[in-house]
């Protein structure tokens, strides 16, 4: 049994954890979701430099070769910091599905850019309310161009290019579409976690060039969530554990009745539950890693069973640290938003709790009919 | 990451395999015996092949094996349906204290026929006044001589009926604030003066049972630590309870339920198909899984020869509440034929009854879900104890409900 990150990969999660300890304090979120900037630059910047969004690309284009092992621990970090970056958008989504599903020109095309942090990609999926079915595609794909709304786009206003869902002749498609062209018109949408940007993008006869065969798309784009869902789970891992230790910090500090709070019952049990949601979370992150970095055939249960569990973690951590810390926790001077908004955030990305709930059942009878 | 052992733990379990696979006892060797008499058997067979107790060292029974092993050596004799249940008090959690701190030689003379089997060891804890809050027992040790006189009532002593030894704890001096008045035995069962009667569960079964102690003298030579100090060697006890009580394992779980909701009908359709029902099979299925890997975790630990991390003390607040609701949802899903608990009528002959009836059980016993989510409060996240109107004042000062 070796259920557990190798030396080295520890070692990089050190690295990981006081470089973003120096460089995503809470005020970097803060400043973020303040201002009017849609990420934190200067920090992208330096994630680059560390090869961060190299990490999984092969090295003849010009990424590091690692494993979603080291991937994982970089999620996990990025997300206990609440990273205001497009990077989940960019990596675990649009550099994913090149390398799922690119040509060989589009790998060389796009990957060095990627891995280099000199382009940005993002995710076009969501149209409307509610959860997207591939009947339900307005979005169109024709002889090369794109035209249709998708609505919001997370990261769509910085990132450089999409990967397009769309209906088309031949059935669902993924397409890769240029942002920078005059088809494509961007407007920034307001949205609960303002640390991160969201866009509505209007496609109007955009150039566009297939990702994969033409009708695949929707396979394709089920195959993109799972391998993503492990990586957003790792992420909403993270996040969790901050909300907890947010709220046992303050627990220990707070004094009510001439004691500090963190003495009442009501208030260990809440954080004892906490601490044991994140637990579960993490077993199955672990075991979602492992199917990742394996290419196991068990990966759709893997991928779902962290999924669902690290929403349930973080919801509920980010939504009792604001009770637990009282009023001043629903005040904007303090952090307690920024798990509250986050999880929410990364909750309904790539499909909400129901839907993965339904993966995971769906994926077991497929496995136990096999 | 792999879920491979190493070359030596393959060995190992192929050593483990090989004699499992050969000696298991078969039913007919089994005829005729209650369950007792088949634990007894199959834990003498063990003993005598070196495979009992593997974790204790040689000289008490043992074979020196390391933790891993003795996790291997379980998983594989989980594979079988062996015979088991009376022995896991003794040698979970009485043996390690008795090692920590008996003599040598009483070591020596009581853990080989602990090991094999031939002699049981029950706890004697818990009291009517005492359960969660362990240390207000007042069940009395005076000191006669060489010799302690008991007198008091213990309560929730499983297998007291069977056993030949049990540990305890007393209360030497009640002037003495509550914790630091305890002192920690172990005596012979056979004692003149001790009264057992066995508690009836609402599950049916009777397996807990009541001591009494009346002048039952024990020698001050099977004492275990200091006069004063049973508070400190109880605590070894309860931390080997608390690792040895799963909640997780046996029972009904995500199989059972979820093939019932493949078999039986909700509304129109398979309850399978329902949404509602499939949501709720995920949301077990994720808990199932999250305990297995955190176990594997654990295990990763001791294969390296470390000491896991906390994160295992969650196993039993997560298990024991999942069976309950599982069972009960599965009753739910049988509809009136729910209430039929009968081995022939009865889906499963029973399990998901006998599983709601028994998880209430599972959920007080050894650390109830509250005192487990106080222990990860306290113990994991390092949050203080709660304030306490008891502490600092003789025992017998300390109010109760009939104060």
């Amino acid at each position: 049994m070796n259920f557990e990150f190798s030396d080295e990969q520890n070692m990089l999660r050190e690295q990981a954890q006081s470089f973003l300890k120096a460089e995503c304090p809470p005020q970097a979120v803060r400043t973020v979701l303040d201002g009017d900037a849609a990420f934190d630059q200067s920090l992208w910047q330096k994630v680059v430099d560390m090869g961060w969004t190299a990490t999984v690309i092969p090295e003849q284009y010009d990424g590091l070769g690692l494993t979603y092992l080291e991937l994982s621990v970089i999620a996990e970090e990025l997300g206990r910091c609440l990273a205001p970056l497009p990077f989940s958008s960019s990596v675990y989504l649009a550099t994913e599905a090149i390398l799922a599903a690119g040509s060989d020109a589009q790998k060389a095309a796009w990957l060095p850019k990627l891995a280099a942090g000199a382009v940005m990609g993002c995710l076009a999926d969501s149209e409307a309310n509610g959860h997207l079915t591939a009947a339900k595609l307005s979005t169109r794909y024709a002889d090369g161009t794109i035209t249709g709304v998708k609505l919001p786009v997370a990261d769509g206003d910085v990132a450089d290019f999409a990967v397009v869902v769309a209906s088309s002749a031949a059935g669902p498609v993924l397409a890769l579409v240029d942002l920078n062209q005059p088809g494509c018109q961007r407007q920034v949408v307001s949205t609960l976690d303002p640390s991160r940007s969201h866009a509505a993008i209007t496609f109007d006869g955009a150039s566009a060039e297939l990702l994969g065969e033409a009708g695949s798309g929707w396979i394709q784009l089920q195959q993109l969530y799972n391998r993503a869902a492990v990586l957003f789970a790792w992420e909403q891992v993270g996040g969790a554990d901050t909300a907890l230790n947010m709220a046992k910090e303050y627990a220990l500090g707070r004094f009510a009745f001439g004691r500090p709070i963190a003495t009442y019952q009501a208030i260990k049990h809440k954080l004892a539950a906490a601490y044991v949601k994140n637990t579960l979370a993490r077993g199955n992150c672990y075991f979602g890693a492992w199917a990742l970095s394996t290419n196991a055939s068990e990966l759709p249960v893997a991928a779902a069973s962290a999924r669902v569990a690290a929403i349930q973690a973080y919801y509920y951590a980010a939504k009792e640290n604001i009770q637990t810390h009282g009023g001043m926790g629903f005040t904007w001077e303090f952090d307690c938003q920024f798990p509250y908004r986050r999880s929410k955030l990364l909750s309904v990305n790539i499909g909400s709790e129901a839907i993965w709930q339904e993966k995971l059942i769906s994926a077991i009878e497929a496995q136990r009919a096999a | 990451m792999d879920f491979n052992d190493t070359p030596q733990e393959a060995t190992f379990r192929a050593e483990v395999q090989n004699w499992l696979t050969a000696n298991v006892p078969t039913e007919a060797e089994l005829t005729g015996l209650d369950y007792i008499g088949r634990a007894k058997l199959w834990q003498k067979k063990k003993h005598d092949a070196g495979w009992a107790c593997i974790r204790w060292p040689k000289a008490h029974g043992g074979r020196d094996a390391s933790a891993i092993e003795q996790v291997i050596f379980n998983q594989e004799e989980a594979k079988f349906d062996t015979p088991a249940g009376i022995f896991a008090i003794g040698q979970g959690m009485c043996a390690p204290t008795m090692m920590t701190w008996a003599t040598e030689e009483q070591n020596r003379r009581f853990m080989p026929p602990m090991a094999s089997g031939e002699e049981v060891w029950c706890q004697l804890f818990s009291e009517p006044a005492g359960g969660s809050d362990l240390a207000a027992l007042r069940t009395k040790g005076v000191k006669d001589g060489d010799d302690w006189i008991v007198n008091g009532q213990k309560i929730w002593t499983s297998g007291a009926h069977y056993s030949d030894f049990g540990v305890l704890v007393l209360r030497t001096d009640p002037e003495a604030p509550k914790h630091q008045g305890l002192t920690y035995f172990f005596l012979d069962m056979k004692s003149p003066g001790i009264e057992i009667k066995p508690i009836r569960q609402i599950s049916g079964g009777a397996n807990f049972n009541e001591v009494y102690f009346t002048d039952v003298r024990i020698p001050d030579a099977q004492r275990l630590g200091n006069v004063g100090q049973g508070w400190q060697v109880a605590l070894t006890t309860l931390m080997n309870e608390r690792a040895s009580i799963g909640g997780g394992g046996g029972g009904v779980n995500f199989d059972s339920v979820f093939e019932l909701a493949q078999s039986v009908d909700l509304g129109e359709r398979p309850a399978i198909e329902d949404p509602s029902v499939r949501r709720k099979l995920a949301d077990w299925y994720v808990q199932e899984a999250g305990l297995k890997f955190t176990g594997y975790r654990s295990m990763t630990a001791l294969s390296k020869g470390e000491i896991p991390g906390p994160e295992n003390s969650i196993g039993k607040l997560v298990g024991a509440p999942k069976q309950q609701d599982m069972a009960s949802f599965a009753l739910d899903l049988l509809e009136q034929a729910g209430v039929i608990w009968d081995e022939k009528l009865s889906e499963r002959a029973g399990l998901f009854q006998a599983t709601y009836m028994a998880s209430p059980g599972l959920r007080i016993a050894g650390g109830t879900d509250e005192i487990m989510a106080n222990i990860i409060a306290e113990r994991v996240l390092g949050m203080p104890q709660d304030i306490r109107v008891d502490k600092g004042i003789p025992f017998s000062e300390v109010p109760t409900a009939s104060s």
